[in-house]
């Protein structure tokens, strides 16, 4: 597996959209930050691209490159190594490229606008960890969407859906349900909503740890009332971390089943 | 020695293979013929646990290869399409693959042999079709195994190396290895193959020599012969 992994991994890192990708963020951070002059104001704006479009790229990509290495993936399942292995190290190098993209993109012009004497590491850090989790499950889900469906278009449209649904129309839908139902409790209906969207559940980790209660709409309130900031977030974790795992277990077993 | 037994493939309500049983001995060097869509492709996929058959078993040297991966090490396989990961250079794919395998390999010996040595710092996407299936044959036959399989293996070559592929299957076949390639070029089949394996609606229609199959239908040449079987096939069909 490591050594799909790395070979995918070099492909991939030296693919232009790797560099559109990496040079997209570093404009970004850039911009943001000379312009605002302002390191935690930047951070939140870059937070709310980042969710929106980490998850977009991740399941791009995925589908992307699932389908345009189909033959040579042909060429590896003759090879003696497990399936698992082929389909785990491509994702796997896959997602790692794609986080490496967004490190460095974001890491640079935060560094050198004096990223480590500001206080703000933490946050910084924590947003660029969420960045990697959303790259990791959008690609995964990405992956098994591919493995699912041999017909290209299909499998393209229905990430693209997907995506749609969990950056878009969900937040949509929630609020009309909120609406609706407003003479009723909905605290545990807001609560388990926001677990289902890896989306949400990012968007209110990174509130949680910059604190800022204004920001935080409805979803964001209820969770910190119900966990209180410290035990709120760890829970998000353990949720977020569950959303990466399944795809990942789903792709093994798909690729076990799978005719090629 | 391989061994198919009863083997049953359907995909959706398309049944390919039928109860295909058929044995290819050590040594040999046979063709899979066939029209579209009679099997041959999955025939192969499912030798290479690409494919996993609904019912029926596959012995490779009396081993059931079923959920086995091992057995791999032992098969050289060339598939069709010759597509590789585009960003990485020639010889990042031969290392890649020697890695995977983590077994030395002849490749500078077929690279020779190719005239590829000018492309192996190219990326893989600058290649031309003619030149990527070249890196093919190599990856294909670089680990020198017993068992070569070949699908479609003269796609895109120019007669140069055509030429060379064919002198280069002629040897591997006196160095005693058990060659398998699927083809729709009956020259070819005439030149390089002892026996056929002839598949009709995923069926095991005729196995044996080239010379049998003709006498069979009493036809003037291989290629009339199995202009025949293929049109009677159709006539059936459309019936």
């Amino acid at each position: 597996m490591i050594k799909i992994l790395k070979y995918s991994f070099f492909d991939l890192m030296r693919s232009r959209w790797s560099l559109i990708y990496f040079s997209f963020y570093l404009l970004l951070g850039f911009v943001l930050l000379f312009l605002n002059n302002d390191v935690s104001k930047a951070i939140i704006t870059m937070m709310n691209v980042i969710i929106i479009l980490g998850p977009l790229i991740g399941i791009v990509f995925g589908i992307m490159y699932y389908y345009n290495s189909m033959e040579f993936t042909e060429l590896l399942l003759a090879q003696p190594i497990k399936r698992a292995s082929i389909f785990l190290g491509q994702f796997l190098g896959l997602a790692f490229s794609l986080s490496l993209s967004l490190v460095l993109g974001l890491g640079i012009p935060f560094v050198i606008y004096g990223l480590f004497q500001s206080g703000e590491i933490w946050n910084f850090l924590s947003l660029l960890w969420i960045g990697f989790i959303l790259t990791f499950i959008f690609s995964g889900i990405a992956f098994y969407i591919a493995l699912a469906n041999q017909n290209r278009i299909k499998g393209f449209g229905m990430a693209i859906l997907f995506w749609l649904f969990m950056a878009v129309i969900y937040d949509g839908a929630f609020l009309l349900l909120l609406v609706w139902f407003r003479d009723y409790p909905l605290d545990s209906f807001a609560l388990v909503s926001s677990v289902l969207n890896p989306i949400d559940l990012s968007r209110i980790m990174i509130l949680l740890q910059l604190d800022i209660s204004a920001l935080m709409g409805y979803t964001g309130a209820v969770f910190k009332n119900f966990f209180g900031s410290g035990s709120g977030l760890l829970a998000a974790y353990a949720i977020l971390m569950l959303w990466t795992v399944v795809p990942i277990l789903a792709i093994v077993r798909k690729a076990k089943k799978k005719d090629f | 020695m391989i061994r198919f037994d009863n083997l049953t493939k359907k995909f959706g309500k398309l049944e390919v293979l039928k109860e295909l049983s058929l044995e290819i001995r050590q040594g040999s060097i046979s063709a899979i013929l066939g029209p579209n869509g009679s099997g041959k492709t999955t025939l192969i996929k499912c030798l290479l646990g690409m494919v996993i058959p609904d019912r029926g078993t596959i012995e490779l040297n009396g081993i059931d290869i079923k959920g086995q991966y091992a057995y791999r090490n032992e098969i050289d396989y060339m598939p069709q399409i010759a597509n590789f990961p585009s960003n990485l250079k020639v010889k990042e794919i031969i290392s890649m693959m020697k890695d995977i395998r983590n077994r030395e390999a002849r490749d500078s010996e077929l690279i020779d042999y190719f005239e590829l040595g000018p492309y192996l710092n190219k990326q893989l996407n600058t290649l031309s079709g003619g030149t990527k299936q070249k890196v093919n044959i190599v990856l294909a036959f670089m680990f020198d195994n017993p068992l070569v399989i070949l699908d479609e293996p003269t796609n895109g070559l120019d007669p140069v190396a055509l030429i060379k592929l064919k002198e280069l299957i002629k040897n591997e076949i006196k160095r005693g290895k058990t060659i398998l390639f699927t083809t729709h070029i009956i020259r070819l089949v005439e030149e390089l193959a002892e026996d056929i394996v002839f598949l009709l609606e995923g069926k095991t229609y005729y196995q044996g020599s080239v010379a049998g199959l003709v006498e069979m239908h009493k036809s003037n040449d291989l290629e009339h012969t199995i202009a025949e079987i293929f049109s009677k096939n159709v006539k059936e069909e459309v019936k």
